[in-house]
């Protein structure tokens, strides 16, 4: 009870005193927590290592200035391996995720207890594994190469873009739905009347954050062979090539800044 | 025209939405549906197109019973019902033509549709109620550039293009300002009057209602407790109707037409 009276003045607190009394224990467990893991961490930590790591940081610092700029051309052919890999990947992915999303959302879905469940189902396998790990299956699969970078970003996408648009599906505007079915529309007329211009800033939208999200994670999926600028990042990791590294990483820099950039400039467009 | 038999709705929540409504519709006549919120208005009107399905009961259009129908004898019978929304439901994205052509989706295969094909006498006929509400400027604006009650007047397009026998229409004003309320209306039953349209009007507002209409029909309860000209509705109707207040302002409205003169 928030609210009591003294002379004659109703006061008010947004607490009364018990619930006051309860947070502040709420708040004493949660430090005592940190202080203990902060303990177990501490122990297992080789602090020797830690205390090093300016003089390491510094050390690689130092070896990768400046850049080794002339490593530029062999750069060209990669980078665009790796915008191939997330353009088409993003393609191929918002594909597949169209149908995905209209047999996941509540509103439009056949059939609420049969399929519902299995499109949930290809949206949360293929989220929850990482596109690292499906570039290494796919591997293993298809062997090494751009194809298999693409496919795993095909796949790690379609769960993304599928959730995404089945929620805006489930949010439009029912009356306009209403109308166009009143009107004596079959199931298709309704969908591309009454759906598809409701959800298609949504769609566009997610397509472009999607892509912007690919390009950043195609730049990795060269480390374990699938094609990419990652290859030649893995490579000069592995000949401690520091110069080379740090010119790699800047035209990584550069093409996420110009994606972000690009796909910033086509929401606002669309939206 | 229009012929509910013992129409019921009960909802899953166990809401009886209509209890047993008898309803008889001649040709061509414009009736207003009255009644508190929550009274079944809404509900009345949308078994009859089937956009909620009727627990039980018959719908008569013409000689078709409605209730009975396959989805695809429905989509058919359908078009000779053009309904007009509240919040206008237009789909905001689309542009004025392509809402009033969407009116003719029942007539018009899909990929047609889909390509925005219609045929010519389509788009003549468009154009045509266009120009009729005085709209025929606007066509290539998109539908969430207009005003309400231009809204409206596009929604109204959309329901005539399918060339129906019968208008339902579910609160035509109740977003709308006193004046392009009355605009509205009176569009409406003129409209009904050309073409020789039944119409069934669902509204809040007794005194625009009077002012229009043959005929009215008050709902309470799912149930209908008054059915007659719109003189008849005295003081006493209106509390059987709605409860307990004083109506003597509202019904005396009726002989105002000053305000409608000055516009």
């Amino acid at each position: 009870m928030p609210v009591r009276e003294a002379n004659n003045l109703k006061i008010w607190q947004r607490r009364s005193g018990r619930e006051s009394l309860f947070h502040w224990v709420l708040w004493l467990i949660g430090i005592a927590i940190f202080a203990y893991c902060w303990q177990q961490i501490s122990k297992s930590t080789t602090w020797f290592f830690v205390w090093d790591a300016p003089r390491i940081a510094n050390d690689i610092w130092t070896r990768a200035t400046p850049p080794k700029w002339e490593y530029i051309t062999q750069l060209g052919k990669p980078i665009w391996d790796t915008l191939n890999i997330a353009t088409l990947g993003t393609i191929i992915a918002v594909i597949l995720a169209v149908p995905v999303a209209f047999l996941a959302a509540q509103n439009t879905t056949p059939s609420r207890f049969f399929i519902r469940p299995i499109a949930l189902l290809i949206i949360v396998s293929t989220r929850s594994i990482n596109s690292l790990i499906w570039a290494l299956l796919l591997i293993a699969i298809i062997g090494p190469g751009v194809f298999a970078g693409v496919i795993a970003i095909a796949i790690r996408s379609i769960g993304f873009c599928a959730k995404l648009l089945y929620e805006a599906i489930e949010e439009i505007d029912q009356t306009q739905v209403e109308a166009i079915t009143a009107t004596g529309a079959s199931r298709w007329q309704i969908m591309a009347y009454g759906i598809v211009p409701q959800i298609m800033p949504a769609f566009a939208g997610i397509s472009v954050f999607r892509w912007d999200i690919n390009i950043r994670e195609s730049t990795v999926l060269g480390l374990v062979g699938a094609g990419g600028i990652g290859l030649q990042l893995s490579s000069s990791l592995n000949v401690l090539a520091w110069p080379q590294v740090s010119l790699i990483l800047l035209v990584i820099l550069a093409a996420v800044v110009i994606s972000e950039w690009v796909s910033a400039k086509v929401r606002g467009a669309i939206i | 025209m229009l012929r509910l038999e013992k129409l019921v709705k009960t909802y899953k929540t166990g809401d009886q939405a209509l209890k047993a409504v008898d309803i008889d519709i001649p040709e061509g006549q414009v009736l207003a549906l009255i009644g508190p919120s929550g009274a079944g208005k809404s509900t009345l009107i949308r078994c009859i197109n089937r956009l909620v399905e009727p627990t039980s009961g018959k719908v008569y259009l013409g000689d078709v019973e409605l209730t009975e129908l396959s989805s695809g004898a429905l989509r058919r019978e359908r078009r000779r019902m053009g309904m007009i929304f509240q919040e206008y439901a237009l789909v905001e994205r689309l542009t004025v033509m392509e809402n009033v052509l969407s009116g003719r989706l029942g007539y018009v295969g899909f990929w047609r549709s889909f390509l925005r094909r219609f045929p010519q006498s389509d788009v003549d006929e468009a154009f045509r109620l266009l120009d009729r509400v005085g709209l025929a400027h606007m066509a290539d604006k998109r539908a969430d550039e207009l005003s309400g009650g231009q809204r409206q007047r596009v929604g109204i397009c959309r329901a005539l293009i399918q060339d129906p026998a019968l208008l339902l229409v579910d609160e035509p004003t109740a977003s709308l300002d006193p004046k392009t309320s009355r605009q509205i209306m009176r569009l409406i039953c003129e409209l009904c009057k050309e073409r020789g349209l039944a119409a069934i009007i669902n509204i809040h507002d007794v005194a625009l209602a009077q002012m229009f209409v043959q005929r009215v029909i008050g709902l309470r309860f799912g149930a209908v407790e008054f059915d007659g000209p719109p003189e008849g509705l005295t003081p006493d109707v209106l509390t059987t109707i709605y409860g307990e207040e004083d109506w003597e302002a509202t019904i005396e409205k009726v002989d105002d037409d000053d305000a409608m003169a000055a516009e």
